[in-house]
């Protein structure tokens, strides 16, 4: 479904996406990154629990929310990539600490 | 002519409220709203069923709203039965935070007031002091002095809440008609008419409720309503597990996860667009309260405008110029609904207010030219 322009893969960057080592092209963001490993679903549903996934790439949606280093419910289209970045599925609501 | 039991004028929580409560009674309304255009309060309330800071000096407003507060259980629980549609409200109580020795002091001295005044109703609360509130919510930070407590309060979605309203409303033969500014009544006593888009719309009743709209449109049936805007702005955060097991005056979690922020009052005009002193004085009392919301995301703001009378109680009347023209005007729109859909549109079908709701009349306002 996703193909890369021609000129795009030149240059790469290894992100964990899962626990996976996988590498993007650079300049991708979070949510590309997590869309180009074909596993459909990139979060759970804060109130259903019901699969979701990145919709409109710009930051509005809020449905690409993900777990980047550690920090917890992103917009993961609007953080690109950089080495070593962990990128995790976002399950339900997040936990705070009391 | 399309003939109704009664014509509303406004579909957010106080005209739908209302409409509903006369369709639950056989009776038929057309609810005429004005459309997106409109301020829209009932799309910006921050959702709180209050009681515990209502009616300082005024128990008929203290009364009346416990009794609401008391009847949305079974309004809530009708609303889901009627629509499928859960209103959100809950009734765990709800605790206002002092965060200063004085502030804990002042909440006292005006719940003790509020107990006295209360009389034979009643009234039960609990000055709660640092260690009690955190047995209650674990949350809270460590500078906070304490909080009151009433099991009166609770919440609600005003967003599922409207729509409940509206889907019970048709459900029960009424009839919505959006994009319909009313600028004309043609009154008569006990016989109204309005005509928008080509249709007219006749009845012998009306009702305003269309919350700052009210005080242009009464002037049209003979009813004094000054009322204007006063504006709230509210800061919204990511969903987050359940961390609240009650709402604050001013922070709320939603059932949905959301931490809403809210609480700030100014003068604005019409103005409702949000300002950064306001949500940075809201964000600093947030995060004094509850620490955590310090790592919270925010993920928007938004600031409405209440509809308020010069002394911040509804009004409640009906036109001596044109018998049959009622308005129903508050700036607690989610908290009265209860009152206003089973009983308020009783005394509309009535024809008559009841005498504990006098102190809400307009004639309150005819008294300013004395001196």
């Amino acid at each position: 479904m996703f193909k890369l322009l021609p000129d795009n893969a030149a240059t790469t960057v290894t992100v964990m996406v899962n626990g996976k080592t996988v590498s993007v092209p650079q300049g991708f963001t979070a949510a590309a990154a997590m869309l180009l490993q074909g596993n459909g679903a990139t979060r759970t549903s804060a109130l259903s629990g019901e699969g979701r996934a990145p919709y409109c790439m710009m930051g509005v949606c809020f449905e690409c929310l993900m777990d980047i280093n550690g920090e917890p419910n992103q917009q993961g289209c609007l953080v690109t990539v950089t080495e070593g970045m962990r990128i995790n599925a976002q399950h339900g609501k997040r936990m705070v600490a009391e | 002519m399309p003939d109704f039991d009664a014509i509303v004028v406004g579909g957010g929580l106080v005209g739908a409220a209302v409409a509903y409560g006369l369709a639950r009674r056989g009776k038929k309304a057309v609810v005429l709203d004005e459309g997106d255009i409109a301020h829209r309060a009932s799309r910006g309330n921050f959702g709180l069923v209050w009681v515990q800071s209502k009616g300082f000096g005024v128990p008929e407003y203290q009364r009346w709203t416990r009794r609401s507060s008391e009847d949305w259980v079974a309004f809530s629980a009708e609303l889901q039965q009627e629509t499928g549609i859960y209103s959100g409200h809950e009734r765990p109580g709800g605790v206002t935070i002092c965060l200063t020795e004085a502030e804990f002091a002042k909440r006292s001295e005006r719940m003790a007031q509020l107990h006295l005044e209360a009389g034979n109703t009643g009234f039960d609360y609990e000055m709660l002091d640092h260690a009690a509130l955190k047995k209650r919510i674990l949350a809270i930070g460590p500078t906070v002095t304490g909080a009151s407590f009433t099991p009166y309060d609770g919440h609600a979605n005003p967003l599922t809440t409207l729509r409940a309203l509206h889907a019970a409303l048709l459900k029960r033969g009424s009839v919505y008609v959006p994009h319909a500014r009313v600028e004309h009544i043609n009154a008569a006593p006990n016989q109204f008419s309005i005509t928008r888009n080509g249709v007219t719309y006749a009845a012998p009743r009306l009702v305003l409720g269309a919350g700052l709209g009210n005080n242009p449109l009464g002037k049209l049936v003979g009813l004094n309503v000054p009322v204007h805007p006063s504006r709230g702005q509210i800061i919204v955060t990511e969903r987050v597990q359940p961390v609240l097991p009650m709402p604050t005056l001013m922070i709320r979690q939603t059932v949905e996860g959301t931490l809403m922020i809210g609480e700030s009052r100014e003068d604005a005009g019409f103005d409702d667009t949000t300002s950064p002193e306001i949500l940075h004085t809201l964000a600093d009392r947030a995060v004094k309260t509850f620490p955590f919301l310090r790592d919270t995301r925010i993920v928007r703001t938004w600031a409405a405008l209440r509809v308020m009378a010069p002394d911040g109680l509804p009004i409640y009347e009906q036109s001596r110029e044109y018998p049959g023209a009622f308005v129903c005007t508050c700036h607690s729109g989610v908290t009265l609904a209860a009152a206003h859909a089973l009983h308020y549109a009783g005394y509309v079908i009535d024809g008559a207010l009841p005498p504990e709701l006098a102190r809400f009349s307009t004639r309150r306002f005819d008294v300013q030219a004395a001196a």
